[in-house]
């Protein structure tokens, strides 16, 4: 089960790509069934196709990069107060 | 009156704690079982309206007053005793469970508390109970428990400034919805706010809470901001400025975490984040949006005290906090891997957990009001509680790389603990109706919905997405981000220590300048007096002689004229 050559199967690239191959499918499908679903709308913007997925992608990348950007100011070593 | 009411719910707890010093062999886990369970009991036995009374000072307290709402608080509290009593019968050190009950045994006496001034005593109670459960996590614990206990301090403060004001203004101490038209009333919401972890002082969570025990993170991360959720829901539903409060916590948390690399950070400024939810929906005011804060803090306590429990299981085997050590332990810890996960999918809303049915509410809040804006917010954040720690917590700690560590799952009873809390999660997260059947207003409200479920199936995984095609971004260096404590921890230190210096040098400067001063002043006596000088010096009889017959001659001289 252990040792760098035969290590647990769910870390084998093998595993990896197949995982990727199936969250990708998911992904597609719950596009997809936003034909299918008479979607609840109370402002307009958040009727328009597959609006959960792109307001959640863009929300992620806009708080990452907005981490990122605080990170740069206020980032400091881990031992900053013992100093 | 019922016999089964003299005896406040909290008490039992409080009891409980203070006599396991005492207890030897099986009495021991015996009472840290039971006692939560005997508490739970009697919440349930508290009727409708005040039940206790007592004077103090010439005030009529009410000790105990029942309705919906406190005893959803004092239920998920007796709860959350039960689940962190069974995760630390190992806990060696008794002081910690002690506090831990007192502490716990304070919040349900808060959650009944029929005045001001009972709620005052109990809410001081739950900050010294913190304050010890965060000291007997050992040396680092000991510095922050003092910052934790200044801030806390801080807080009484403001809101026995704001009770007493409002005493003296003549209005009843009856704990009741205020309306935010006065100076002590502010103050009191201040002082609600600083346990809320509000800004500009959240600091004090992911400063203190981390550095307590591996059990004693577990009891904190869930009654002092729950407590104050509670407080809010009470004191100042619909207060207005607390939607921007909230707002600003949410997102605040979130940006604080993706930074962070120690796991128990993470969950302390998600926390901050998930509080942040309640206190928008306490803002928001309308009874799906209060019904909503309130099934969160409940569901909230829960999945909270199961990802802390995770954590602590991998801080008891490997001794280790941070991201750049873990990775890989799903291998050796798949009854932990699993809860942690179990407790990130409830954190983040997933569809058949607990934060599903109950977070969603407070959306549904936002949009019964037309507020656009914080709908599009409160969307937002969720999505980025997914990335922060529904995904960011799991896998830097589980997976992420092998860190070659190989610890064993934890003892039985901190299984048994996580795996309760695991089933509560699920089992409200499929079933909702007994949580909805304990909210203080009728519930209108059918969670699972085609439509909602999409919805939140395409924002979670899309920000999953996010999380890994962004991995690069988010990989883990060994370094703090600086918070509010920074002007407390450095620029204070830095002013104190400049003010140690300067004061140091004026009294070095008084100090010589006494010194040269008294030498110039014995250096002119000398001068004088001395033995050289004008006054001291043996004169001539030959000068004496001149100047009495001089004397002599200008009295001759005066007298002929």
């Amino acid at each position: 089960m252990t040792g760098p050559q035969n290590d647990h199967w769910l870390v084998r690239p093998g595993t990896i790509r197949r995982l990727w191959i199936g969250f990708l499918a998911i992904l597609t499908l719950l596009i997809g069934v936003d034909l299918a679903v008479d979607r609840h709308a109370d402002f307009g913007v958040d009727g328009t196709f597959g609006f959960g997925a792109w307001f959640g992608f863009l929300s992620c990348v806009a708080l990452i990069g907005g981490a990122k950007a605080l990170g740069a100011v206020l980032k400091r070593p881990d031992s900053y107060y013992d100093r | 009156m019922t016999a089964s009411l003299a005896i406040p719910p909290g008490l039992v707890l409080i009891a409980a704690g203070l006599l396991l010093p005492f207890l030897k062999g099986a009495a021991r886990p015996a009472a840290l079982l039971l006692a939560p369970l005997a508490a739970l009991w009697l919440v349930w036995h508290v009727p409708d309206g005040a039940a206790l009374h007592a004077g103090f000072l010439g005030y009529e307290l009410t000790l105990i007053r029942g309705d919906k709402l406190s005893r959803l608080f004092a239920t998920v509290f007796a709860l959350m005793a039960f689940g962190g009593g069974l995760y630390a019968l190992g806990q060696a050190r008794t002081a910690e469970l002690v506090a831990a009950y007192c502490y716990a045994g304070s919040a349900i006496g808060a959650a009944f508390a029929g005045d001001l001034i009972t709620l005052f005593v109990h809410w001081e109670m739950m900050a010294i109970g913190s304050t010890v459960v965060v000291w007997c996590g050992g040396r680092s614990g000991q510095a922050a428990g003092l910052r934790y206990a200044a801030m806390h301090l801080l807080g009484g403060v403001l809101l026995m400034a704001g009770i007493a004001g409002e005493v003296v203004s003549g209005d009843s101490i009856a704990f009741d919805k205020m309306a935010l038209d006065s100076a002590p009333r502010w103050l009191i919401l201040a002082g609600f706010l600083v346990n809320a972890g509000a800004p500009p002082l959240s600091a004090w969570l992911p400063d203190a809470y981390p550095e307590s025990s591996w059990s004693g993170m577990v009891f904190l991360s869930a009654f002092t901001t729950k407590a104050a959720v509670y407080v809010l829901l009470r004191g100042f539903p619909g207060a207005e400025p607390l939607i921007y409060v909230g707002v600003f916590m949410m997102f605040y948390g979130i940006v604080y975490a993706i930074l962070e690399n120690d796991m128990r950070r993470i969950l302390a400024y998600s926390i901050v984040n998930q509080v942040g939810f309640m206190v928008t929906g306490v803002g928001i005011g309308t009874e799906m949006a209060l019904n909503g804060a309130a099934a969160h803090a409940f569901t909230h306590i829960v999945y909270k005290a199961l990802l802390v429990m995770s954590a602590g299981s991998v801080l008891y085997m490997t001794g280790k906090r941070k991201c750049t050590d873990l990775g890989g332990l799903f291998r050796t810890m798949p009854v932990t891997a699993a809860c942690g996960i179990v407790g990130a999918l409830s954190i983040s809303a997933f569809p058949l957990t607990s934060g599903f049915v109950s977070k969603s509410m407070i959306s549904e809040g936002a949009a019964g009001q037309h507020l656009a804006a914080v709908w599009f917010l409160l969307a937002a954040a969720s999505a980025g509680v997914f990335l922060h720690a529904g995904i960011k917590f799991p896998w830097f700690v589980f997976f992420q790389r092998d860190s070659g560590l190989r610890p064993a799952d934890p003892p039985w009873n901190m299984r048994a603990a996580m795996l309760l809390f695991s089933a509560v999660c699920i089992g409200l997260g499929a079933m909702p109706e007994p949580l909805y059947a304990l909210l203080p207003f009728p519930v209108d409200y059918v969670p699972y919905t085609a439509s909602h479920v999409l919805f939140q199936l395409q924002l979670l995984l899309f920000s999953g997405l996010a999380f890994f095609l962004m991995l690069g971004w988010l990989k883990r260096t060994l370094t703090i981000t600086l918070d509010f404590d920074w002007f407390y921890r450095r620029l204070g230190r830095r002013f104190s220590a400049g003010l140690d210096d300067a004061s140091g040098k004026a009294w070095e400067r008084l100090v010589e300048g006494i010194y040269l001063g008294a030498r110039r002043l014995n250096h002119a006596l000398h001068r004088h007096h001395g033995p050289e000088g004008a006054f001291g010096r043996t004169w001539p009889t030959g000068t004496m002689a001149f100047w009495a017959t001089l004397m002599l001659a200008c009295y001759l001289l005066l007298s002929a004229l």
